[in-house]
């Protein structure tokens, strides 16, 4: 079954090493043809063309990668393509509604200047929009724990803190 | 990252026979250890079994104990109403490990067979690391040693099996369903991990190809009460110095019945035995308490990087049993 191969691959060509991957990415079914080492976070970014989704560690420590699978967050870096085969990834992509409006969580980014670089951002929309959904915003010290998963370099964590309190309908 | 062979079967057999048949093949569940030492090199399976669709997820209630699917998430078992209510340090220590992100993919066999975070073992272009290369040295004893181990260690290996969850799952004296080439069987967690001092290079019993298909937990009597408690450099995310699990039943100001494990001081997740025999039967005294730690604490062997994990660790428990003393009186 091994195969050495010279060219390219032929679009049926099957070796081993590579799998097919058949998947949901923000409601649009894709198809992945890649190494079996390729990670999510990589087939995103790479395959799809997504680069929304940002590497910073590749560990599993900072977040920026963060993205929805079933609709629970997960760190695409430590998650292989292989494993979303079947399953509905959501990226920060998928935020935006079907008339290109921003999600309220973005608009309450944007009003609390809760980013500087930028680079962390959409890992931590990703994460306070489930954070949101698991009901984990019942105070600030909550939501700090529960978005510790996502590290900010440039220390724009207070006002993340707030934006994501607004966006529970806690007030400013 | 060397290439590997992605295997995804669907049944229990299936996925011990792909792996029992390839000495370089290793099981994938969520990823957040396996993937992880794969990047950095220190682990190169070249077939990689993902158990992940196995039909072992999820959480069964019964009277006395819950069958956890080995499959099931971190999340999904602290969310499981009668952890919150019966066995409440297992729901703490699950909610203090990791972030929400990593708990959604983690799941509690891989837990339990997590890897040292030991940054030596972590490098391969670091040579001296017996746990990686039997007899090769060991570069930690004169490293940076903050978040290594001082019980069941000695100056060949002194990783710390760095679980939080673990440790209250060891004090209910949890066990694991395990199938493999051979068939089933049952280990308890009290024999499943072996320690550093005794054999630096193994983590565990499990032999090549055994899966771990079920864990089952005792819930706690009624009237027990318990909590864990975790030390740490940073207020979240970050792994334990030291911390304790205990569980205690009291009758009025007498600790009738207690369990206790501790945490980021073993080479395997550590059972306080003598502190429990030390405070079975005796009326609430902090000194006495500090002196059960101490007790405990007397075997620990310490680098300088380690040293003051002793006091730490000692403190950590004094104080985790105060709390949980005080609460029910
Ligand atoms: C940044 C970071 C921070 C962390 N912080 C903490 C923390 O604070 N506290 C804590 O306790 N943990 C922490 N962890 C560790 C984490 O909890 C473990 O990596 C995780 O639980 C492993 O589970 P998994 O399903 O991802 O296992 P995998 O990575 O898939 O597997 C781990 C190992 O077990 C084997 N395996 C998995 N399942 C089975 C099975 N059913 N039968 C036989 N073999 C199996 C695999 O082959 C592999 O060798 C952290 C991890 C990271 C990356
Ligand atoms: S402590 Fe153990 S794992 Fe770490 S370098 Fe020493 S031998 Fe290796
Ligand atoms: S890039 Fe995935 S957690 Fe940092
Ligand atoms: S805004 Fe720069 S890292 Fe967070």
């Amino acid at each position: 079954m091994k195969t050495t191969r010279s060219t390219a691959p032929a679009p049926t060509a099957q070796d081993e090493y590579t799998v097919d991957v058949f998947t949901v990415v923000n409601g649009a079914p894709v198809q992945w043809r890649v190494d079996t080492r390729t990670t999510l976070l990589e087939a995103l970014r790479d395959s799809s063309g997504l680069t929304g989704t940002k590497r910073g560690c590749d560990q599993g420590a900072c977040g920026a990668c963060t993205v929805h699978v079933d609709g629970a967050r997960v760190v695409s870096c430590l998650m292989l393509a292989a494993q979303v085969d079947g399953r509905q990834v959501t990226t920060v992509e998928g935020l935006i509604d079907e008339e290109g409006r921003l999600h309220p969580l973005q608009e309450a980014f944007v009003r609390h200047d809760a980013f500087q670089c930028g680079f962390c951002t959409p890992g931590q929309l990703m994460s306070a929009v489930c954070l949101l959904r698991e009901g984990r915003a019942g105070s600030d010290a909550e939501i700090r724990e529960y978005m510790s998963g996502n590290l900010c370099r440039c220390g724009a964590y207070d006002n993340i803190v707030a934006a994501v309190r607004e966006a529970a309908g806690g007030g400013a | 990252m060397r290439a590997f062979v992605y295997d995804r079967p669907d049944a229990v057999d299936e996925a011990v026979a792909s792996v029992a048949a390839d000495p370089q093949a290793a099981f994938l569940a969520g990823g957040t250890t396996q993937l992880d030492l794969m990047k950095d090199g220190v682990w190169t399976p070249d077939r990689l079994v993902d158990i992940s669709r196995l039909p072992l997820r999820g959480i069964l209630v019964e009277s006395q104990q819950l069958k956890v699917g080995a499959l099931t998430t971190m999340e999904q078992l602290a969310a499981e109403p009668v952890v919150a209510q019966r066995l409440t340090f297992v729901r703490e220590a699950l909610l203090a490990g990791a972030t929400v992100q990593l708990r959604n993919m983690a799941t509690i066999g891989g837990n339990l067979l997590q890897r040292t975070r030991c940054r030596y073992f972590r490098d391969p272009t670091v040579a001296a690391c017996n746990r990686r290369s039997p007899d090769s040295g060991c570069a930690a004893v004169d490293g940076v040693a903050r978040m290594h181990a001082v019980l069941g260690v000695d100056e060949r290996c002194i990783a710390l099996h760095a679980s939080d969850v673990a440790v209250p799952l060891l004090a209910v004296e949890a066990s694991v369903l395990v199938s493999g080439p051979s068939g089933q069987r049952r280990i308890p967690l009290s024999e499943f991990w072996v320690r550093a001092d005794e054999g630096p290079s193994i983590e565990n019993v499990l032999g090549h190809g055994d899966l771990i298909t079920e864990i089952d937990v005792p819930l706690l009597p009624q009237g027990w009460r318990s909590g864990y408690l975790k030390v740490r450099d940073r207020a979240s995310y970050e792994f334990a110095l030291t911390s304790a699990a205990v569980a205690v039943q009291m009758d009025g100001d007498m600790i009738a019945d207690i369990r206790i494990g501790l945490g980021g001081v073993g080479s395997v997740p550590w059972r306080a035995r003598e502190a429990e025999e030390m405070l079975r039967g005796t009326h609430v005294d902090p000194v006495r308490f500090e002196q059960a730690g101490r007790a405990t604490m007397a075997s620990a062997f310490t680098v300088p990087g380690t040293a003051f994990k002793v006091d730490l660790a000692v403190r950590t428990l004094s104080r985790q049993l105060i709390t949980m003393t005080e609460a029910t009186r």
